[in-house]
């Protein structure tokens, strides 16, 4: 809780809500997985795509979401910037990320839960409902969503290399000084000024 | 307020703090491992079980190599919906010989611990070489260079002896003559044939999976190893009091 008083920094600052939304998901995730351990929950949900959709959870708005977060704190600060080549385009990957994760997570909750109903659902006569085959058709609306999700999340992480290529090649240096490698120049770096 | 107390004197003392960690870590650790010491009592005996057959290995790394388990799972949990659409749950005792085993965690397409013998050969080799052709909604990914690549054999024995080296019983006859049983298995009226089943039980299926006696392909082996799945023993088929009784 040390955001206690600075939480508009959170609103204005999509590097901080990267790492914000990042532990968020991480909660949701390890909450998540410790639901899925309980037997009558796991009954339903495994060998579906729920649980593609709870790793999703935690390898694109986790792992994903801090690692992003992280890179675009650092990145500016090991090349000697005075920050990313466009807050704009953090922005855009930030959005397209979220939309990305959030898309492709409920895209397989959805189709972890049906498959999951259906494989276990009975008619009258007290035979199963559905063929395997019916459960696989039943997944296509959920399978594009989730390619969609994925592209938006691809998107995204292509906007942010651009960026990260464009701050390190052509990005001025914090320190005026010409040329692109002061660390390589005669006296170093502790003789440049400070940013 | 006093468990609060406890808890802030407690972080204060290193040595304390750690020892109650790990107090507390091995209660979670003892209830996982201590029901292991047990386990000869829960795992089921099969007196039954026959090896997989060289080319039924094959066939097996075949399916490894291709990454069929990422999409099919090898385990009928105990169920009702389950064991009424794939047939009797499965038991620990069926993977006794798979190294590494292949439960698999994932149905994009239907679990196959029971597919052996479900259908024929030739239905195997026609889905295998384009999904479409048999199932029109499939969405499986077709395989047609099986039929077109010639089985590797010369390895064969290696893998045996690395099977044997993790506990699965293969004998030194049986190891070297891998590659001779694998070209037999697939090749029934070869003077290798006989041979198969005087090593490997007179279970053990003798047929030109792929259709072609003349060559040995990976769909040969692919094909042997499906119809294997479920049938090593027949121990999950005998109702439950049957094994009770023999314990």
């Amino acid at each position: 809780m040390t955001l206690n008083g600075a939480w508009h920094k959170v609103r204005d600052d999509a590097t901080l809500r990267f790492m914000m939304v990042a532990a968020v998901f991480y909660g949701l995730t390890t909450f998540e997985g410790s639901f899925m351990a309980i037997r009558s929950v796991n009954s339903l949900s495994h060998y579906t795509d729920w649980t593609i959709g709870h790793v999703h959870a935690g390898a694109l708005g986790w792992v994903a979401m801090i690692t992003f977060g992280s890179i675009y704190s650092l990145v500016p600060w090991l090349w000697k910037r005075d920050g990313m080549y466009s807050a704009r385009l953090v922005e855009a990957h930030f959005w397209f990320a979220i939309a990305g994760t959030v898309v492709y997570v409920f895209a397989m909750w959805n189709s972890g839960i049906i498959q999951g109903l259906m494989w276990r659902t009975y008619n009258e006569s007290g035979t199963l409902a559905y063929s395997f085959l019916d459960s696989l058709i039943a997944m296509r609306p959920y399978y594009i969503a989730r390619a969609t999700g994925g592209l938006l999340f691809l998107i995204g992480g292509c906007i942010g290399a651009y960026n990260l290529w464009k701050t390190i090649a052509v990005g001025k240096p914090a320190v005026a000084v010409p040329g692109d490698a002061p660390a390589l120049r005669p006296g170093g770096l502790a003789a440049q000024p400070a940013e | 307020m006093s468990m609060f107390g406890l808890h802030y004197r407690l972080e204060r003392r290193a040595i304390g703090f750690v020892l109650a960690i790990i107090v507390v870590a091995s209660i979670g650790g003892l209830v996982e491992i201590a029901p292991l010491f047990t386990i000869h009592q829960t795992v089921e005996d099969a007196p039954d079980m026959r090896l997989y057959t060289p080319l039924e290995l094959a066939g097996r790394n075949i399916y490894i190599r291709e990454g069929c388990y990422a999409c099919h799972s090898q385990m009928i949990r105990t169920l009702r919906d389950e064991v009424d659409r794939y047939g009797p749950y499965s038991l620990a005792v069926e993977s006794k010989y798979d190294h590494p085993m292949l439960w698999g965690s994932k149905r994009t397409g239907p679990d196959l611990a029971r597919i052996g013998e479900k259908y024929s050969d030739e239905w195997h080799v026609k889905h295998l070489n384009n999904p479409r052709d048999v199932v029109p909604v499939s969405i499986m990914p077709a395989y047609g260079w099986l039929l077109r690549t010639e089985l590797r054999t010369d390895d064969l024995s290696l893998h045996l002896r690395a099977q044997r080296t993790v506990g699965v019983p293969y004998t030194d006859d049986m190891i070297e003559n891998a590659a001779r049983d694998a070209y037999g298995q697939a090749n029934p009226d070869s003077p290798q044939a006989e041979s198969v089943s005087r090593r490997y039980g007179k279970e053990t299926t003798l047929r030109a999976f792929d259709g072609r006696p003349t060559m040995l392909t990976e769909m040969d082996a692919l094909v042997a190893y499906l119809q294997v799945l479920g049938r090593l023993t027949m121990a999950a088929q005998k109702p439950l009091a049957d094994l009770e009784g023999r314990r």
